[in-house]
């Protein structure tokens, strides 16, 4: 087991900076989700941690040690790509095989360790079948067993669910959890998908453009973002930010009710809130519509959760409140979190 | 103006009048054959003709000066065989074909390797690797007769230089075993792009996640191509080497322009053979039934080739 560390790592194709200086420690063991839009960075710093590009500026570090100059196969990690990358001319087997036949492990023992790997993804039946004829959640085991069998030290995963369908997805982020949890292998994953993020993480690291805007528990992530990107991109739908003076003032949907149906004991402020359309969800309402007064025409949306009841038609206006400790407050100019203003 | 009227009443679906008459790109019954046809054609007159008359005329006894086209079996075949040189073309063209064919797919697959990296002058260098491809072939073994010239040769000249011989230097041409290397270097020399093309687009095939793959997984230089990469081109390997044989196998214009067949027919194969024998020598007949000696065989290396291609391939 290992840390990775990055010391202001950059990376310029030409006059474009994909990464622009990016200081990150992992925990040993820790699950550490890189998030972010497309484009932001987040694949060329795992590709960078993988040694498939060289930083132009910066350290990478595993396990303590300096390994800017070491090739892929010396780092001690693993990696599951987007596309699993199998071997499409060999079997499952070979496949499994293949990394520690190019670790020159004894002919023998081989057998064993590769059963020993299909075994945790239960993929023991697949052994002679090509790649072309496994399904998408097979490959992907396949892949995560070539990964695993070898023991890395750091695990690193490129949105190795995004080719599945949305329901094996749910059950594949489960499985890969609990199957982290249960090696303790310090692991990395990338994704642009931040429920996924939110599920697997102990900690999420937030990139844009290059830059890292915030590392955190999902948690921390959500209540407390670190700026008003964040805040917009975690969160479905995002954080309602209305414009207002010189900063932006914003709350979560969920916490966006009508009068009276709050469950805190706390302060509250009142909106004036003209709903617009009323979309039915089964378990929430999400409420579209517009501010009066302070923040006239601001758009903003409201997440009932079904046990709300309160009778709500659109182009109506209502009274709507959000305690006051779930108020955020951001610089207009800069987007940082900046401390509670009164309204 | 009667126009006017017209489309201002119809101005809504209607800016100019339909025209109404079916050409023939909308017909797809005539639109197949019509775009088919002029392959057909050539093929038929330029290829399928002549392999034809070349079929009966090597059962025939026809000449180039006309007149007879009886017919006479086998006998050409069972003429030629028995003579010395044919015997000697026949092995000069398995010799030709597969030395260079093996030559050609050691250096393409090395030359597609480096090719695959990222250097600068990248682009410039495989601009001049196609030269001896794209430039005529006639004008390319001219130079190359310079170069083995037996008074004149440079490449005489740099062994001398650097003082690997002394005095006159290699007949290149003059002495069988030289020539035949001679006109296997030029060969390889002008198949060499095209394989390395053919092998180069196989290289791009390969997604480039493979590669990384193989990279983390902890395979070193040799066992990453010839675990990894090696099986994934072989199926376009087979193509190149396929069309390459087949040509090494037809071909004659290399011998044509460097040896002529000579010293004392030694370098002839059986492309070349058939020409001199049919074409200068008059004997059509025994000519066509040289050309087609190899058809059989050429045509079950094409078929088995292609079995092979097509269950290795990888999808």
């Amino acid at each position: 087991m290992a840390t990775v560390e990055t010391r202001g790592v950059k990376k310029h194709y030409g006059a474009v900076v994909a990464v622009n200086g990016v200081d990150l420690l992992t925990r040993d063991g820790e699950f550490l989700v890189l998030l972010g839009p497309s484009g932001c960075g987040k694949t060329t710093l795992l590709r960078m941690i993988a040694g498939f590009e060289t930083p132009t500026a910066g350290e990478l570090l595993i396990g303590g040690e300096r390994v800017n100059d070491l090739p892929p196969r010396a780092r001690k990690i693993a990696m599951v790509f987007q596309s699993y990358a199998l071997y499409p001319h060999m079997t499952v087997f070979k496949n499994i095989a293949f990394p520690l036949k190019a670790q020159r492990m004894d002919k023998a023992s081989i057998p064993k360790k590769v059963e020993w790997a299909a075994s945790l993804f239960g993929i023991g039946h697949l052994m002679e079948r090509k790649p072309r004829e496994l399904s998408g959640g097979e490959r992907q085991r396949v892949a995560l067993a070539r990964a695993l069998v070898r023991e890395p030290a750091v695990f690193l995963l490129d949105e190795p669910l995004s080719n599945l369908d949305a329901q094996l997805r749910a059950s594949a982020r489960d499985e890969l959890q609990q199957f982290q949890r249960r090696i303790g292998t310090t692991t990395i994953y990338v994704t642009h998908d931040q429920v996924e993020a939110m599920g697997l993480g102990d900690r999420i690291v937030v990139m844009k453009a290059g830059t890292v805007r915030q590392i955190g528990t999902p948690q921390e992530i959500y209540h407390e973002p670190a700026d008003a990107f964040v805040a917009r991109f975690v969160g479905s739908p995002p954080m309602n930010l209305l414009q207002h003076q010189n900063y932006l003032l914003g709350f979560r949907p969920e916490h966006f009710l009508p009068r009276g149906t709050q469950n805190g004991k706390g302060k509250v402020s009142t909106f004036s809130f003209r709903v617009t359309r009323v979309e039915y969800l089964g378990a929430d309402r999400l409420l579209y519509g517009l501010l009066n007064g302070a923040f006239a025409d601001q758009k903003v949306i409201a997440r009932l959760p079904s046990t709300v009841t309160v009778n709500i038609q659109p182009e109506t206006n209502y009274d709507f409140t959000v305690e006051d400790k779930e108020l955020k407050f951001f610089d207009a100019s800069t987007e940082l979190r900046i401390s509670a203003r009164p309204l | 103006m009667s126009f006017r009227v017209q489309t201002a009443s119809t101005a809504n679906n209607l800016t100019r009048p339909l025209n109404r008459r079916m050409s023939i790109v909308d017909s797809e019954r005539w639109l197949g054959p019509f775009l088919i046809g002029p392959a057909i054609l050539y093929i038929v007159l330029l290829i399928g003709i002549p392999f034809f008359m070349a079929l009966y005329y090597s059962v025939s006894n026809t000449t180039t000066g006309g007149g007879t086209l009886g017919f006479v079996g086998l006998r050409n075949f069972s003429n030629i065989i028995d003579t010395p040189k044919f015997q000697t073309a026949l092995k000069n063209t398995f010799i030709f074909a597969l030395f260079s064919q093996v030559v050609i797919l050691l250096l393409s697959n090395a030359l597609a390797l480096a090719l695959q990296k990222d250097f600068r002058g990248k682009g410039l260098l495989r601009f001049l690797m196609l030269l001896p491809w794209v430039a005529p072939i006639s004008i390319g073994t001219i130079a190359w007769l310079w170069i083995f010239d037996s008074t004149y040769s440079v490449l005489n000249w740099t062994l001398r230089m650097l003082g690997l011989i002394q005095g006159q230097g290699f007949m290149w041409l003059g002495l069988p075993h030289l020539a035949m290397g001679s006109i296997i270097a030029v060969h390889v020399w002008r198949q060499l792009p095209l394989a390395t093309v053919i092998l180069l687009a196989g290289h791009s095939s390969i997604p480039k996640d493979i590669h990384d793959a193989a990279a983390v997984d902890g395979a070193g230089f040799w066992r990453h191509f010839f675990q990894v990469t090696l099986p994934l081109i072989l199926p376009i390997s087979l193509v190149a080497l396929l069309f390459g044989l087949i040509f090494t196998f037809t071909d004659m214009v290399i011998i044509y322009n460097l040896t002529r067949g000579g010293p004392y027919d030694t370098t002839q194969v059986l492309a070349s053979l058939a020409f001199y024998t049919g074409i200068a020598g008059g004997d059509l007949a025994e000519g066509a039934a040289i050309a087609l000696f190899l058809f059989p065989l050429l045509l079950a290396v094409a078929y088995g080739f292609l079995r092979i291609a097509h269950r290795t391939e990888i999808t």
